[in-house]
Order: C-alpha cells, then structure tokens, then sequence
C-alpha cells in the first residue's frame, strides 16, 4: 500500500496492517510527518511535534520485532495526546504562557499505558488555556482551524486534537473533557469522541480544570477505534482515588449486535429549545428516527433541570479551578516574572503575566463563589443542583438505556464570532454539561452536514459505567449510515 | 477590675507514619533539603493525593484515647492560602467532618484536677519550610515536611492559666507518646502548640477579645508566653486600652509577644470539599478493632500501679508520666519483686541521669538488667546503700558491671568482726566524751559512733555489723 494513503485508515484498520506486517512503525511515522507537513500550517492542531523521538521509537520497534508479529493493541499505533495530559520528558503547556517550559518528569497514568503497549507520541495538540473555553481561541499559542472550513473553529478546549483526527494528522487522539471539551469539538469536526464515565479513567497526570468533572477519553475515527482506545486507558489506578475499582469489560464485544432491539432510547424535551440551529435539529430528529429504525424503542424524557445545567456548571468548575490553578505561583516550576520586589509583587506579577483572560476570569468567579459569605448562595447551592440533575438522570435511567441529543446548538462558528462574549461561548456548552455534572459516559458522532458542509454531531448518553451500551449504540447508528465516509478536503 | 483567664489550645501533633499523608515519600527528620519529595509532594501539575490508610488509623486511635466520638464519615477539604511553602496553593485539611468530636483529658494542675473538652481533632498535611538566606536578598523552600501527616487537636475555653496550659500540653503529648502516634519531640516540631488567650472581668459571660500565640517550642515558653499574654492583657484593659483580636509571635530574645498579623490581614481559606479525595468512611467495626487494641493508657496504668506494686499514688503517678519509664519500672520489678525499692532507685538515681542527659528510659544506657545487678549487690550485703547509690554515675556512664566497678575501686563491703573491731576500738579511743554519755544512758550517741565508724572505714563497713559490734563493745 502507498505510504501516501496510511494516514487514511481508522485504528482498526492500521493495526490489521500492523499486525499483519503490510507496514512497518517507521513506515508509519513517516507517513504520518508527511501529512502533518502537508496540512498542519493550515490546521494548527498540534503545540509539539515529537517527531525525532517518534522515529527513534519506531525504528527501534522495527528492530525488535524482525517480523515477528505479536502485537499490543496500541504498538505502532500513532497518537496524539491533548496538551494538559502530562507526558514524561515531552513538555505539556497546557496551551499556557506559564507552563510554556515545563517538562514532566512523568507520565500521566493513561500516556503509561499507552506507553507500556509501544504506541507511538506524535505530538501534543492544542487547547484552550488550561482546557477553558470551547474553541482553542484561548490558546496562549494561536488558535486551531477546522479541517473543513478554516475560517470556522474546530471547537474545544480538544480542539487540536479533534482537528489532528479530522485532518487525518494522527491515527487517533486523546482529549478531556469537563463540560463538552472531547464532545463539542469532536463535532464540529466530524470525528467521534467519548468521554467516559467519571471514575472510568485515571485522572493522575491530566492537568486539573476542574476535578470533579474531568475525564480522558478517546477521540477517533470511528465508533470502533473509540471502543479500542477506551479499552487501553480505563480501569482503576491506584494514584487516582477517585478512579473507579470496576471492572473493564471488552468493548469492542459490545459492538457485535449490529441492531438496537429491546434498547430503550430517551429523547429530552429540554435539549430541542429556541437557538437550536434548524439544520442541527433535522439532523438529529432524522438520527433520531434511524435509531428507530434499527429497532430501538424511542420515548420522550423529561429532564427538568436542564436549564440550570450551565449556570451549575460554572459556579463548580470556577470554584475547583480556582483552587487548582493555584500552584501556579513562580515559586516551583514555569513562568516566574522577573524584577519582582517581593513576594506579593512576584505572585501579582507571574499570575498576571502567565494567565490569559479567560483563565483569569475563570479564577476570579471560581474565588468569589467560594467567599465567605458567598459560599452557601453559590457553591452550596451549585452542589445542591448538581444533585438534583443527577437524581433527574437516574430517574431517567429508571426507563430508558440511552438518551439521544444534539451535541451543541450550532455547529462550528466563525473566529471571533463568540470571543467577545464568554456568555455565547458558554452557551455552546449547553447539551454536554449535565453530563459531566451527572458523572455520566457520553459519546458524540457525525449525523449529518449543513448546507455549508459543516458537520453535525449527535450525543448518545448511558448509565454510569455503561459504555458498552454508548458503544453499541453509537456503532449501530455508525453503520447504518454513511457520514464517516465523508472527509474534509483540508486546502 | 479583676479579670478572669480563658484560654484554649490548638496543638498540630506531627503522626509517626513511615510516609507521608498522601504519597509515599518518607516522613525522617533533618534529611537534605528536599531529598523527601515526589511530584505528589511538590505539587507537580495533574498529581493527585492518596490517603496514607496508617495516619487514618494513628488518628482514630488518638481521638479514641481523648474519648472522643470518631467520625464515620469523613472529608478532606481545601484550605486556600498562598505561601512560597505551601506547593499546591492549598493545604489539604479537614473543615466540616473532623476525624474526632467531642473527647477530654483529665489534667492536675497546682493540686487541682480538671476535665478539658477537646472540641475536635482533624487529619492535615504539614507545609513545608522557608529558609531565608541572610543578607543574599534570597529565599530557599526545602518542601521534606510537606505532605507529612498532622493531627490538629483543638480544645474548648477550658483553661484558665499557665500552668493548666503546660498541665494539658503535657497529659496530652505523653498520651500521644503512650499510643505511639507522635514522638513528641518539640524541638523538631512533632509536638506544636499555639494557645489562644482572652481576659473578661470576673463575672461576664461573653468572651474577651482573644489572642493567638505562636513560635512556642517548649513546656517553658508556653508558661512564659502565657504568663507574658496574661500580664499584657491585664495591663491594656486596666489602662481602658482594647485587645485587637491578632496573633503574636514569641519573641526569645526580648522574653515578649509581638503582633504577627491582625485580623483584617487574616485569611479567607475558602475551605471546600476536595475533590480529589472521595468520602473517607470509617467503620464501626474497624474502630471498634481499634478501640480494643488500645494500649494501657497513663490514668489506667497510675491506678493499676497502686493495686498491683503498692506503691504510693505519687510514686506511680511519676513512674507512669512516659511510657517508657513505666516499661522501665515493670521490666526491673519483674527481675526483682521489691517495688518500692525499684521506684525509689527509678524516681531518685535513675530520673536524676535521664533527665541530666535529655532522654527517655527507653535510651537510658543502665537497662533494668545491670540497675537490677546493683540492687542485688546491696542485698547480698557486698557493698552498702550509701555506696550503691555513690557509684551509680559511674554504672551509668561506663560498661562495666557494677560489680566490676565495685570490685576495681574496691568498695566491697568490710562485714568481717575483727577488722571492724579494730576500727571500733580506735574510734572509741578518740571519743571517751561520747562513750561516757552512752554509759550514762543516752542512747542517741550510737547514732554518731556508727557515723564515725563508716567514716573511718571510708564507707565500706557494713553498717548493721557496725551497729551490733558497737553495742557488744559498750555494753561489754
């Protein structure tokens, strides 16, 4: 097969090559720096290459295999991880003016494995400024572009790496997500991107946002490549006590049954509202619709609280941000301003320097909500919410086994179209934050173009730790259908 | 106006686990500035804290010991504050469900006993240290203490002076010590105190604008700081001034409290639930487990002493004061069943070189065995008591026996008639005034005859051999 066209193919795909010994890791690196060479000016997906070490890896791979082919799932496999996601040795700058240097002497535990398997790191993608935002225009290093319109954003905070899968500039891709930051931009770009159940991941090495919402997930090609990849960074660990003790199932069994009969699929009044784009709607009824078809018995859902989900959201994601974000105060590692008089003076002057606005923002609501004084009216009530939206699912949950909606109300805006206004761009969040709120495993896919040629996402959530379910339903949606073959001609 | 004292204690009890409270790096003291650090530790971007399972069971078993109620269900929270030693911008701690409610400890201070409630007592992680360079204009971190394991205990207004204050420093640390949770040791800051110190004239039941005190690394500052707060305290308010609610440093040199930070500088922790920590839950039946594998506490100790040794309620309340003082005192008692022998020696000798060098029984160079050896060789009538006690410096400091010591310096004891009879005669000789008064009939010259015998045999004569020779000799 033509070097020129490897990139094309899925991780299933690539590794079938693989194993088989039709490609070999060196193979594979080049052919990957050739199409990153080709499109990253225009897409900015990635921060930084790693594309000696790459080849180091893979020639050493090469070697040690002599064509001898028993594989691990992810050996040979190229990759590229979300800047905020630590990788040993590789800085991680989590698109931040402060950590622009900063190397860590470890790996995220979720890069171990991935590392324990012979993957290969091509690089580090994109974000917004410590994963804020919801379209990498807050990166301290320049926006991202959507591979199928660059003056259009590719979402976010993954944006890079969700346009790095699009452009077929890595096999595959690591995100996180903390309010929609795998769905969102995995939507606007075409690609499918998983955010599991709380807990279902470790979270040692991903950079906090905000703790008790984060999660990795997979961002991929195909519904199939999300299964594989799940099932090479879930499961406890140890370093992370709030990483679940459950079991890991074999998610790509969970896509054998290509139909939908006896699942129950919920559709929530309160996510088809004013604002929803007509196109984005039709898509996703006619989705909707589809599901039907392959047999899934669709009703209507209630999910009240829903409109409180975002005002929630950013009451309790500032709060935890306000305290992770601060460790970042000169004194150990990163930026530290120079001519400071004295300590107060370097803490105003470092923050001030190594923070973009957002992040400041972020960091200024999240410490007011947690004044003395202001505690019980925001963050006490915000936890009392949260609490509600959970208890509103598992009622849910009661009926159905899946609850279908639109990822975002929109699909990918225009630079600067929502940068002004932190309220609009907030807004986009709308349909992914309840869950992560919840603690729930949620999954976005392509249902469908606009006129425009935009793509158009469609969110399955499922019970906690239920992702086989996501899967089977998402993959069953996946083939009868035929948006993936589309691909964006990145010019 | 006469005011009366009130006064509560914070203490921050340093817990004697291998590592620390959420990694796994060691807890040693003195160790090259941060040679005792990991990315948990350090607060390295994306480490996330684990909770040290023994520092939960080292706390359970201390709130147990003060009686308390254990909290089954716990969180750690977020105590927002920055400072150059404090790596993640936040100490983890506990606000809302302390580790322990509600205990007490008996304390006797000036003759009086008292019950002291203990409020609370949380599990926290220590900062670390700054280190301050003189005249480089520079500031060092060395972050070994971060992360290390805390018990803050926390008491109710209980007390009302210094000497109550040492009184609960002291029942309190040696509880400690007996449940082997904290080693106590001030100087290096396993065991620290900040007492809170308010005045309100005698007969009001509000409390007083209070100060806090801080820098107090010994029994006697915190007497001395307290004493000074109290005197402070009382002079502002007779004088009309006002106490502004501060804290104050110990100042050694100037033997006085100075402001640290007022109120209005004081901090707003921003406590929160962390959410890197789930709920710690603590069963019943592992604090029931723990409760029954509580070691034989002071108070318990003191009572079984009386019973079972007979010896007096001063004696055991002295032997039982450190724990291994009283597994000393047992340890000799179990070689040589004469008690109150054994707490005299302990009490006397013995406490005399221990505290001399600064160190507890369980260092003390005589083991129970060899002062044992020495108690035998009295009984034995080898040397007398008043030799015995004559050569224990030198038992304490060398190797040797204490026979061998008794031996070289030839010290045994002269028991045998003729040589005795000698020295009396010679003694009797030089004092015909006092043998003529014993012959009249006063009997308390014998006393001073016995004397002038030891004397003249340099110590070594037995002294009831000397007694019944004498007597012999008079009457004869």
């Amino acid at each position: 097969m033509s070097l020129t066209l490897l990139h094309k193919l899925t991780l299933s795909e690539l590794q079938r090559k693989f194993t088989a010994g039709d490609v070999t890791a060196t193979e594979i690196v080049r052919a990957y720096f050739l199409r990153v060479a080709q499109v990253e000016p225009k897409v900015k997906a990635y921060l930084t290459q790693c594309q000696e070490s790459a080849v180091a890896q893979a020639e050493s791979l090469d070697r040690a295999l002599k064509g001898w082919r028993k594989t691990t799932p992810m050996m040979g496999m190229p990759l590229a991880v979300k800047d905020n996601i630590c990788t040993e040795g590789v800085r991680t700058t989590c698109a931040s003016r402060m950590l622009e240097t900063f190397v860590p002497p470890y790996d995220a535990t979720v890069v171990a494995k991935l590392r324990a398997q012979n993957y290969l790191l091509l690089g580090k993608t994109n974000l917004d400024e410590f994963a804020m935002g919801s379209s990498t225009e807050n990166s301290a290093f320049g926006a991202s572009r959507n591979p199928w319109n660059i003056q259009a954003v590719p979402g976010g905070s993954s944006g890079g790496s969700a346009a790095a899968v699009a452009a077929d500039e890595c096999v595959a891709a690591l995100g996180s997500d903390t309010g929609g930051s795998i769905r969102q931009p995995a939507a606007f770009c075409g690609v499918v991107g998983l955010k599991p159940t709380y807990g279902r991941v470790s979270r040692y090495g991903l950079v906090a946002f905000a703790s008790s919402l984060d999660q990795i997930g997979p961002i991929t090609k195909d519904v199939t490549d999300a299964a594989i990849l799940l099932g090479v960074i879930a499961g406890h660990d140890p370093r992370d006590s709030t990483s679940a003790d459950v079991p890991v199932p074999d998610y790509l069994k969970a896509l054998r049954r290509k139909d939908l009969r006896r699942l129950k699929v919920g559709v929530p009044a309160e996510y088809f509202i004013d604002g929803l784009d007509p196109e984005v709607e039709q898509a996703v009824r006619m989705a909707i619709e589809t599901l039907g078809e392959l047999g899934a018995d669709i009703r209507e859902i209630k999910l009240p609280t829903t409109d409180a989900a975002v005002a929630t959201y950013y009451v309790i994601a500032t709060a935890e941000a306000s305290s992770n974000l601060a460790r970042y105060d000169g004194v150990k590692y990163g930026r530290r301003a120079a001519d400071s008089k004295d300590l107060l003076d370097m803490y105003l002057k470092t923050r001030a320097e190594g923070f973009g606005p957002e992040v400041k923002r972020r960091i200024m609501l999240g410490t007011y909500v947690l004044s003395a004084g202001y505690y019980d009216a925001y963050y006490g009530k915000a936890q009392a919410v949260r609490t509600l939206i959970r208890r509103e699912f598992e009622a849910a949950f009661q009926t159905v086994d899946l609850i279908v909606t639109p990822v975002t109300p929109t699909t990918a805006f225009q630079f600067g179209e929502k940068a002004q206004d932190p309220l609009q761009m907030y807004l986009s969040d709308i349909f992914t934050i309840s869950a992560n709120l919840a603690g729930l495993p949620a999954i976005a896919l392509p249902c469908g173009f606009t006129q425009a040629g935009l793509p158009i996402g469609l969110q399955l959530i499922g019970r906690p730790f239920e992702e086989e379910t996501l899967l089977r339903g998402a993959h069953a949606y996946e083939q009868a259908t035929t948006w993936r073959a589309k691909k964006p001609a990145v010019r | 106006m006469a005011y009366e004292v009130v006064i509560g204690v914070e203490v921050h009890a340093q817990l004697r686990t291998q590592s620390k409270l959420f990694c796994a790096c060691g807890t040693t003291f003195g160790l090259t500035a941060n040679s005792q650090t990991c990315p948990v530790c350090l607060g390295l971007p994306g480490t996330l804290p684990v909770i040290n399972e023994k520092a939960v069971e080292m706390a359970v078993r201390a709130g147990l010991a003060l009686n308390g109620t254990i909290g089954e269900h716990n969180r750690f929270a977020r105590k927002n504050y920055f400072y150059p030693d404090l790596p993640k911008g936040y100490q983890i701690s506990q606000y809302e469900a302390p580790i322990c409610e509600h205990g007490w400890i008996d304390i006797t201070a000036a003759g009086q006993s008292k019950r002291v409630r203990v409020r609370r007592a949380h599990l926290e992680e220590d900062a670390g240290k700054n280190l301050h360079e003189a005249g480089s204009g520079m500031s060092l971190v060395d972050l070994n203490r971060a992360g290390t394991p805390l018990l803050e205990i926390v008491t109710e207004p209980d007390l009302s002076s210094s000497e109550e204050v040492v009184a609960y420093l002291k029942a309190l640390r040696d509880l400690l010590m007996y449940l082997d949770v904290c080693d106590g040791n001030m100087e290096e800051g396993s065991f620290r105190c900040e007492p809170n110190l308010s005045l309100r004239p005698v007969g009001q039941t509000a409390f007083g604008t209070k100060v806090e005190l801080k820098n107090i690394n010994s029994f006697k500052i915190v007497k001395d700081a307290v004493d000074y707060e109290i005197r402070r305290q009382t002079k502002v308010l007779s004088e009309g001034g006002k106490i502004h609610q501060e804290t104050r440093l110990w100042n050694l040199d100037r033997g006085e409290t100075a402001v640290m930070r007022s109120k209005e500088e004081a901090h707003d922790y921003r406590y929160f639930p962390d959410p890197d920590l789930v709920p710690l839950n603590i069963s019943a039946e592992w604090i029931e487990e723990l409760r029954s594998g509580l070691p034989e506490l002071a108070s318990t100790k003191q009572q079984r002493f009386i019973t079972e040794y007979d010896v007096p309620e001063y004696d055991a309340a002295i032997l039982t004061s450190s724990k291994a003082l009283s597994l000393y005192f047992e340890a000799c008692v179990k070689l040589y069943p004469h008690p109150k022998t054994v707490s005299n020696w302990v009490m006397g000798e013995l406490l005399r070189e221990l505290n001399h060098a600064g160190i507890e029984a369980d260092a003390s160079p005589v083991t129970p065995e060899r002062l044992v050896e020495l108690l035998m060789l009295v009984d034995q009538g080898t040397i007398s008591l008043k030799i015995a006690r004559e050569i224990f410096p030198d038992v304490y400091t060398s190797e040797k026996t204490a026979a061998q010591i008794v031996q070289e310096k030839g010290l045994t004891q002269v028991s045998d008639e003729g040589a005795l009879g000698t020295i009396i005669q010679k003694v009797l000789a030089k004092n015909p005034a006092q043998v003529a008064q014993f012959k009249e009939g006063k009997q308390q010259v014998l006393g001073f005859l016995i004397g002038q015998v030891m004397k003249a045999s340099g110590g070594k004569a037995n002294p009831g051999k000397v007694n019944e020779l004498l007597k012999k000799q008079l009457h004869g």
